[in-house]
């Protein structure tokens, strides 16, 4: 469960119950999404979406440990260790 | 009625006919509004037809104003189409409900490799529907038929009760003429040809989204609907009859369209997701929508699928055209599966692309 | 589109398929929760790039599909009445009740408009405060945050023409009853991401630990599901059973904390049906006592509905991955996208319709 996308917040506002809403850009379409559960967010930074709502924020410098990963393997399968 | 009165007056509409230069010839302060006597074959709907059609779309075929228009054209090969559209809403960004319906039968003549030589306007309006609105589509349509130089020389109209339509249904059929050369069709696909497309997918379906409510994106993206007689006779020009299949993929988008023709061909048609071009702001909407831009309705959109010796010079005569500058080869057409189109996604791995099911709803799941 | 094109470049996918390939010794039966996950692995076509001595068994993680018929026959019931704007998402308009969808109701001139966020719901109630709309707030852990909110922003705004039909579902309950059952041949779990980003992973440790499996929590893209059954065969290979989280952008082990009191505050832990599996004990959400003005079940009397199943239907036992659709007598014969007998068979991503559509016959 699931369609989470990941858009840059470029606005920040409260709506009309107190509810804090953003404007995310997804790659050049713009969404407007509440932001309530992401209280720490700023303009400039990056969320998950879903159903309208930021889940949680994208923790950028985690977002690279797949390439780290990657990288990890590359060396390993360059020196033939061979696998337990 | 008031409020009919009051738009047409109001500052908005007034802009718009400054913009188009004319005023609706339909007194609005006596006929805000389409009504049932407008359909109804005496003084309202010749009204219409005088004051409205006749000298928008103005040509000596339809001035004659009989059952039918009487055209003269050399013996030669005649391509006959005609589409239904009952968009809605129906003026979106980039366009609206006649432009949309002159562009899809205007390109429907030009997938079968035709000049179009005129064009038929049936309309089904809504009781109710402000006359401004009328108006506008109907300015609408004349200069989409102008920019393409096909005269609208018949037509129809019938009005019916408040409920019963969604504003405006439209019917255009169109006659074109194929020159000896040329002879595209579904069935003319063979292995070892190049499907080529002209430019980014799943557009216009995700325009229309955009306005409909529910779904309202703060960023409006323009339809790409377009008349696309003339990019394909820059390609039947450079490659004649080594153009096997023209077709636009519209409902169902570009995946139901390949379907239909690797059966119609009982070939296989093998797509490369890398290749296939489609703008950010648009695969952002289908991401968070969850839908397949492939399956979403394009407009302004044309598959060329060629003989593997003329596939540069297509794409070649396609990157020098306005409506063509994003083209590529997207795909190929095999022996293998006939009937069935595969795609290589863009980390390796293959699947089958299947005929759109029902409509295509965006999902969160 | 960032931080989604650099999880779908081919040579890093190799990559991880060379690894799996290398560090795999003998045949894997891995669960996939998630529906999005299946949808991810077959549209990209990485089951079919897997070696195949993995084998991955898709899990009932569509909401959609798990929905009990009872329930999407009291929404069609709803839908009906004439003062109801029944809103929804786009997953549940096709899915079939007992004698009719809620695409037909439609067709036949009932109020049923698809919204993409719950808020969008509440904005609807309260530009048409004549008319009843109602929410269709199925969904796992991922969507209760946005329905709590719905619900809270509602009450907030005195709103007395809104209320919603509940069908959460937690995925915890769930994998203790596959694992529970004793035909169950599942060896690991790839966790569901955005459950997880909201929820954390803290709960599936005592079951890792109780039936001795390991549980890795990836997101969506290519690359996180690759490195997620990467990690899974390691911890397999190596005898492992061990809560890992692949998808660290997200995923944090506790979880998003507002949004788990919010769900606190408005919902609380029910004994849920699941469509095709039955009941299983605290498994869902419902809403609390202070909220039951909101609570469409309770609003709209619609008289008692007998649901009745295609006997043909082995949704069931595909949940929970007993068998594959292709198991099924109805599967691509009876039973198509077109007409569908049972849930998997409409959900974009129920197994039976990602077999089906993908070409997995």
């Amino acid at each position: 469960m699931c369609v989470g996308v990941p858009g840059k917040v470029i606005e920040i506002q409260p709506n009309a119950a107190g509810v804090t809403m953003g404007k995310v850009d997804f790659a050049g379409i713009v969404k407007e999404i509440c932001l309530a559960y992401v209280p720490e967010v700023k303009v400039g930074e990056y969320v998950i979406a879903h159903a309208g709502f930021a889940i949680n924020t994208l923790d950028e410098t985690e977002a690279m440990e797949v390439f780290e990963t990657l990288k990890q393997i590359d060396d390993l399968s360059e020196l033939e260790i061979p696998q337990p | 009625m008031a409020d009919g009165i009051a738009e047409g007056q109001g500052g908005k509409k007034a802009g718009e006919q400054l913009a188009m230069g004319l005023q609706c010839p339909i007194p609005i302060s006596e006929y805000p509004h389409i009504t049932l006597a407008h359909g109804g074959g005496g003084r309202l709907t010749q009204m219409l037809i005088e004051k409205m059609f006749v000298p928008s779309f103005a040509n000596p075929a339809l001035q004659t104003l009989h059952d039918g228009a009487i055209l003269d054209a050399p013996s030669v090969h005649l391509a006959f189409s005609t589409d239904s559209f009952v968009v809605h809403p129906i003026f979106f960004p980039g366009g609206d409900i006649g432009s949309l319906a002159v562009h899809g039968t205007v390109n429907d003549l030009a997938m079968c490799g035709a000049r179009p030589l005129a064009l038929s306007s049936a309309l089904i309006l809504e009781e109710g529907l402000p006359m401004q609105d009328l108006w506008r589509v109907i300015q609408s349509m004349q200069n989409a038929a102008r920019a393409v130089g096909v005269p609208i020389v018949t037509g129809d109209t019938k009005v019916v009760d408040r409920g019963k339509g969604d504003g405006v249904f439209i019917n255009t059929a169109g006659i074109g003429v194929i020159s000896p050369n040329i002879r595209v069709a579904p069935t003319r696909a063979q292995p070892g040809d190049v499907v080529l497309i002209n430019g980014a997918i799943a557009v216009h379906g995700i325009a229309i989204m955009s306005v409909r409510e529910g779904l309202e994106f703060e960023t409006a993206l323009q339809s790409d609907s377009a008349p696309l007689h003339d990019i394909v006779a820059r390609v039947l020009d450079v490659a004649g009859e080594r153009v096997h299949v023209l077709r636009d993929p519209t409902r169902g988008g570009l995946a139901s369209t390949l379907n239909e023709i690797a059966a119609s061909a009982k070939v296989g048609i093998r797509l490369n997701e890398a290749q296939i071009p489609l703008d950010d702001a648009v695969r952002g909407a289908c991401e968070i929508l969850g839908l397949d831009p492939l399956y979403v309705a394009n407009e302004g959109k044309f598959l060329a699928i060629v003989a593997r010796e003329s596939a540069e010079q297509v794409l070649a005569a396609m990157r020098a055209h306005p409506l063509g500058k994003a083209a590529a080869i997207i795909g190929e057409v095999v022996a293998e599966h006939p009937g069935k189109v595969y795609l290589r996604s863009r980390i390796g791995g293959m699947r089958v692309v299947d005929m759109l099911s029902g409509e295509q709803l965006p999902r969160i799941c | 589109m960032k931080y989604i094109d650099e999880y779908r470049r081919e040579a890093d996918a190799q990559k991880f398929i060379a690894a799996i390939q290398r560090v795999v010794t003998r045949p894997w039966a891995i669960m996939e929760i998630c529906g999005g996950q299946t949808h991810t692995l077959i549209k990209f076509g990485i089951d079919r790039l897997l070696p195949q001595q993995v084998t991955l068994v898709h899990g009932p993680g569509c909401p959609v599909c798990v929905t009990p018929l009872e329930l999407i026959d009291r929404a069609i019931a709803i839908a009906r009445r004439p003062e109801v704007i029944f809103t929804s998402f786009g997953d549940m308009l096709r899915v079939p009740g007992s004698r009719d969808d809620l695409l037909s109701v439609k067709a036949r001139g009932g109020d049923v408009r698809m919204v993409y966020s719950p808020l969008d719901a509440v904005k609807l109630a309260q530009k048409n405060p004549e008319r009843q709309v109602v929410f269709f707030a199925v969904g796992f852990e991922t969507t209760a945050p946005g329905n709590a909110m719905a619900v809270w922003q509602a009450k907030q705004l005195g709103l007395q023409n809104f209320s919603i039909l509940t069908s959460h579902v937690l995925v915890p309950p769930a994998m203790e009853a596959i694992l529970g059952s004793p035909s169950n041949r599942v060896q690991g779990f790839l966790a569901a991401g955005h459950v997880c980003t909201v929820m954390g992973y803290w709960e599936y440790e005592p079951i890792a630990t109780k039936y001795r499996v390991p549980i890795v929590v990836t997101g969506f893209e290519p690359l996180d599901l690759l490195q997620g059954i990467y990690m899974m065969l390691q911890q397999l290979e190596a005898g492992r059973a061990q809560v890992e989280n692949q998808y660290t952008r997200a995923v944090k082990r506790a979880g998003n904390v507002p949004a788990q009191k919010l769900i606190a505050q408005v919902f609380e832990v029910t004994d849920r049906k699941w469509r095709g599996i039955g009941e299983i004990p605290r498994s869902g959400y419902r809403l609390r006592e202070e909220f039951a003005a909101f609570d469409a079940e309770k609003r709209f009397d619609v008289g008692s509905l007998t649901a009745q199943e295609s006997p043909l239907c082995i949704a069931g036992q595909i949940l929970q991955g007993l068998k594959k659709p292709r198991d099924c007598s109805a599967f691509g014969t009876k039973c198509t996208p077109e007409h569908p007998l049972g849930a998997p068979m409409v959900s974009s991503e129920g197994a039976c319709a990602a077999y089906f559509s993908y070409g997995r016959a």
